[in-house]
């Protein structure tokens, strides 16, 4: 029993890990894209359909990233190099995102998808309780938990880590010494745009394979929020994830079992929990001005 | 070393016909200027003369429009600050350009080319740190250090890329006395090693003091090369200014020393975050017809207890602040302004004023309360005829420059705008005026200016209370000086008995550069 909802927990957390993490690395840079629903959904279909047309859900993963990054570049392109607005524009991403996604997948709807199968690590997988939570999972469960510590090591131990923070930091210091700000900003863009098309592909090709309208039903705007509370730290983004996936697996045993508490409560109860907890371990102030990137979602144009 | 340098010795640099143009202003307009190997050449000019421009171009972050640069004989296109470095020219800007989020030795290792892991880096600013008797903790945020600290970490970020030539824009500007002191002796040091250096300032005594040649810029032109030290400070402000620099002159009051109209009684206040400084029981008063100045090193409790005395933080007891007689602790800004007080705060750009706005609209924002009467019409519209009548009045009493009729505060150099937001609020006649630094990179003929319209004020019967890190001018401004260490002030001290030494021992109450100091010493 505990081992079937700690791995129910996993599924619920991972998409939202995947996309949380990648925005986190956008954010770094000091862009902030609002379009990572959009370009969650987007990955989504692309992954279902390369999956079901070619038999392969490995290509229909490595489709969606591409598709994903390819989104993302589009408000990479309008934002960094036309300098529009990054929230509006961002926000257009999202809508595109539903709207392009509905109209690919509507050939899709009620069609019997491909599932990503699992990966169980012998031995290791035996382990009581939580051996197949662990080491029995789907393959992009790993990825998720590799990424966040590749992330975090990226960030904090590479010169290219610092780089891309003090990019984040103060741009115009950063151009002044010589740093790329906008290649660097690109390619963090597209590095979210990659994690947020992989995340969706985890909703179409895991999580229930087969395509629905509006299938990421705000997972993106929740992993928005992770990396907002998680005070742009890899490690509690991921505790945040988890902790959400738990309480919204909890409350649904809750309403199952018929606790008498208001099931639209109860439903809330995952983003109040989140938003608590997360707000309780951020309460050192001096770390989070100095995890805060300062100029998240100024444009920076070069003076000349 | 002496002879070399009055020689000639090799050129490094050679300018010629340097020009920029923004838009219908020439900000540089063909300037020619040579520095030779081992030389402190002063680049001296008012705000607004060009200096920051040239030097722009110098390190590649602005592009020439006419001109050509000369580099070890050849010429040279400096296409953006990287190439800049390349060729062995350094910076340290005057509003650093630090990350305040990364470390000491983060903010170092970014600008150096070379793959060198952080350990590596953080020892070799400790060893230069150390030859160069700058103090320093690799491992500290920048956030959370002093100015002078944060000066500190540009210097060494800009000699551990080895450069030849170093710019330095107004670095004192931000020091103590002792602090700059400090800083003479590594730029001294530099020069014996052979390096050059190019500084920029408008302190002409420290110039005198420091520099082997000097060129004076005005309105982007070159009106003088010269040697320092066979000038008066007079005769550098007179090619600086084009005029004479008036006196400040301090009459004695006519009425005398009235009564007390602000003063604050044990003002305490907790640590707002980790990088502030407590108020601990502040007791001041300055009476009608006085200037009371407030000295101390930056960081040790004076923004706070501008703050305090503003009303942007207000008091749970109202009677430790009281303006004019009224108990004003727990009132907001706007009730301050009202019982006559005016304030001025340190930073121009986004507190004084609001960058993107108006110099009328941002007239506005401060007024509109005090000055309902005049600026709002019926149903609170705004009568944009009074505004701009208002603003007009004062850009004529302060001699504000300016492009165009009522520009954006941003588009105002740092000694201009700061001349509108003091006039802004002596236009108000108030009876109380509370200014933190009132010339913080300001150039002369502006600083005088605003020094002597705030000691007029004084003597027409307000209080004033300026607040600054600039020793220089409290002397010459106040009637008293009180000093801020470690969230405490100091009894007044009335400048009659004040000197400099005294001051400074009370600056200095404990070691102001603890932090830093007890980082070299476990290094």
């Amino acid at each position: 029993m505990l081992e079937s909802v700690l791995i129910t927990i996993a599924t619920a957390a991972t998409p939202l890990l995947i996309a949380a993490i990648g925005e986190l690395v956008v954010e770094r840079s000091g862009v902030l894209n609002l379009g990572v629903e959009g370009m969650m959904v987007m990955g989504a279909v692309t992954g279902f359909g390369v999956a079901v047309t070619t038999g392969s859900p490995w290509l229909g993963v490595l489709a969606a990233i591409l598709v994903g990054a390819a989104f993302s570049l589009l408000f990479g392109f309008l934002t960094l190099s036309l300098v529009t607005n990054q929230v509006a524009t961002g926000l257009a991403l999202t809508l595109l995102g539903l709207g392009v996604s509905g109209m690919i997948g509507e050939a899709f709807i009620g069609m019997p998808g491909v599932k990503l199968g699992t990966i169980s690590i012998p031995v290791l997988s035996e382990i009581p309780y939580v051996g197949r939570f662990l080491f029995a999972q789907d393959p992009l469960f790993y990825i998720s938990i590799v990424l966040v510590a590749g992330v975090s090591y990226f960030l904090f131990f590479t010169r290219a880590g610092l780089t891309l923070r003090s990019v984040g930091d103060n741009h115009d210091s950063a151009h002044a010494l010589g740093i790329r700000v906008i290649a660097i900003r690109y390619a963090a863009v597209a590095f979210g745009g990659a994690c947020a098309g992989l995340a969706g592909a985890y909703l179409s090709l895991v999580y229930t394979p087969q395509w629905i309208e509006n299938m990421t039903a705000g997972r993106g705007w929740i992993a928005l929020a992770l990396v907002v509370f998680a005070s742009w730290r890899p490690w509690r983004v991921l505790a945040g994830a988890y902790l959400f996936g738990a309480v919204s697996i909890g409350q649904l045993h809750a309403q199952v079992i018929g606790v008498s508490i208001p099931s639209q409560f109860l439903t809330a109860l995952p983003y109040l929990a989140t938003v608590v907890v997360l707000v309780l371990i951020s309460r050192n102030r001096r770390l989070t001005m100095v995890n805060t990137p300062a100029c998240l979602g100024r444009p920076f144009v070069p003076a000349r | 070393m002496e002879a070399e340098r009055n020689a000639g010795g090799e050129r490094l640099l050679d300018v010629q016909g340097l020009t920029k143009i923004f838009g219908a202003l020439k900000a540089c307009d063909g300037i020619d200027l040579s520095i030779g190997k081992g030389e402190i050449h002063a680049l001296l000019g008012e705000n607004g003369a060009g200096k920051s421009t040239f030097v722009k171009m110098l390190f590649g972050a602005l592009e020439p429009a006419e001109g050509r640069i000369f580099w070890k004989g050849e010429p040279v296109d400096i296409a953006n600050p990287g190439a800049a470095r390349h060729l062995g020219i350094g910076m340290v800007f005057q509003h650093f350009s630090l990350f305040e989020a990364l470390t000491a030795a983060e903010n170092i290792m970014l600008s150096l080319d070379e793959k060198i892991p952080i350990m590596k880096v953080a020892e070799r600013a400790r060893e230069l740190s150390k030859t160069y008797g700058l103090p320093l903790d690799p491992f500290a945020h920048v956030g959370d250090l002093s100015v002078g600290e944060r000066q500190r970490i540009e210097i060494i970020r800009c000699l551990l890329q080895k450069p030849d030539l170093i710019i330095l824009d107004e670095p004192t500007s931000v020091l103590t006395p002792q602090e700059a002191d400090r800083l003479f002796e590594t730029l001294e040091t530099l020069r014996d090693e052979g390096k050059s250096i190019l500084y920029i300032s408008h302190r002409l005594e420290e110039v005198k003091r420091l520099c082997d040649r000097a060129t004076v810029l005005r309105h982007g032109k070159v009106v003088a090369h010269c040697d320092p030290r066979q000038e008066t400070a007079a005769s550098l402000a007179r090619m600086m200014v084009g005029d004479e620099v008036a006196a400040v002159r301090r009459l004695e009051a006519p009425g005398g020393i009235g009564e007390a109209l602000l003063e604050a009684r044990s003002l305490s206040r907790p640590a707002a975050n980790p990088f502030a400084v407590p108020l601990r029981e502040v007791d001041l008063t300055v009476r009608a017809g006085e200037v009371l100045g407030i000295a101390g090193v930056a960081g040790n409790g004076q923004g706070e207890l501008f703050e305090a005395l503003s009303g942007e933080i207000q008091q749970a007891d109202a009677a430790s602040v009281r303006i004019r007689g009224r108990d004003a602790g727990r009132m907001g800004i706007s009730g301050r302004r009202l019982l006559g007080a005016a304030f001025v705060p340190e930073e121009r750009l986004g507190h004084g004023a609001v960058p993107q706005m108006r110099l009328s609209e941002n007239l506005f924002l401060s007024r509109f309360k005090t000055d309902a009467r005049s600026l709002l019409g019926p149903l609170w519209t705004v009568r944009a005829g009074a505004l701009t009548k208002a603003a007009k009045r004062i850009v004529e009493m302060m001699d504000v420059r300016k492009s165009g009729e009522d520009p954006e505060a941003a588009a105002l150099s740092g000694g201009n705008l700061q001349k509108f937001i003091i006039g802004r609020e002596l236009d108000r006649q108030p009876s109380v005026m509370i200014v933190n630094q009132p010339t913080w990179g300001v150039d002369a003929g502006a600083a005088a200016r605003i020094r002597q319209a705030l000691i007029d004020l004084a003597r027409s019967g307000s209080a004033v209370l300026v607040i600054s890190q600039d020793l220089d001018e409290l002397f010459e401004m106040s009637d008293a000086i009180a000093v801020m260490h470690d969230g405490r002030l100091s009894a007044p001290v009335p400048i009659s008995e004040a000197t400099f030494e005294k001051i400074g021992l009370l600056m200095g109450g404990a070691m102001p550069e603890r932090h830093a100091s007890e980082a070299l010493e476990k290094a």
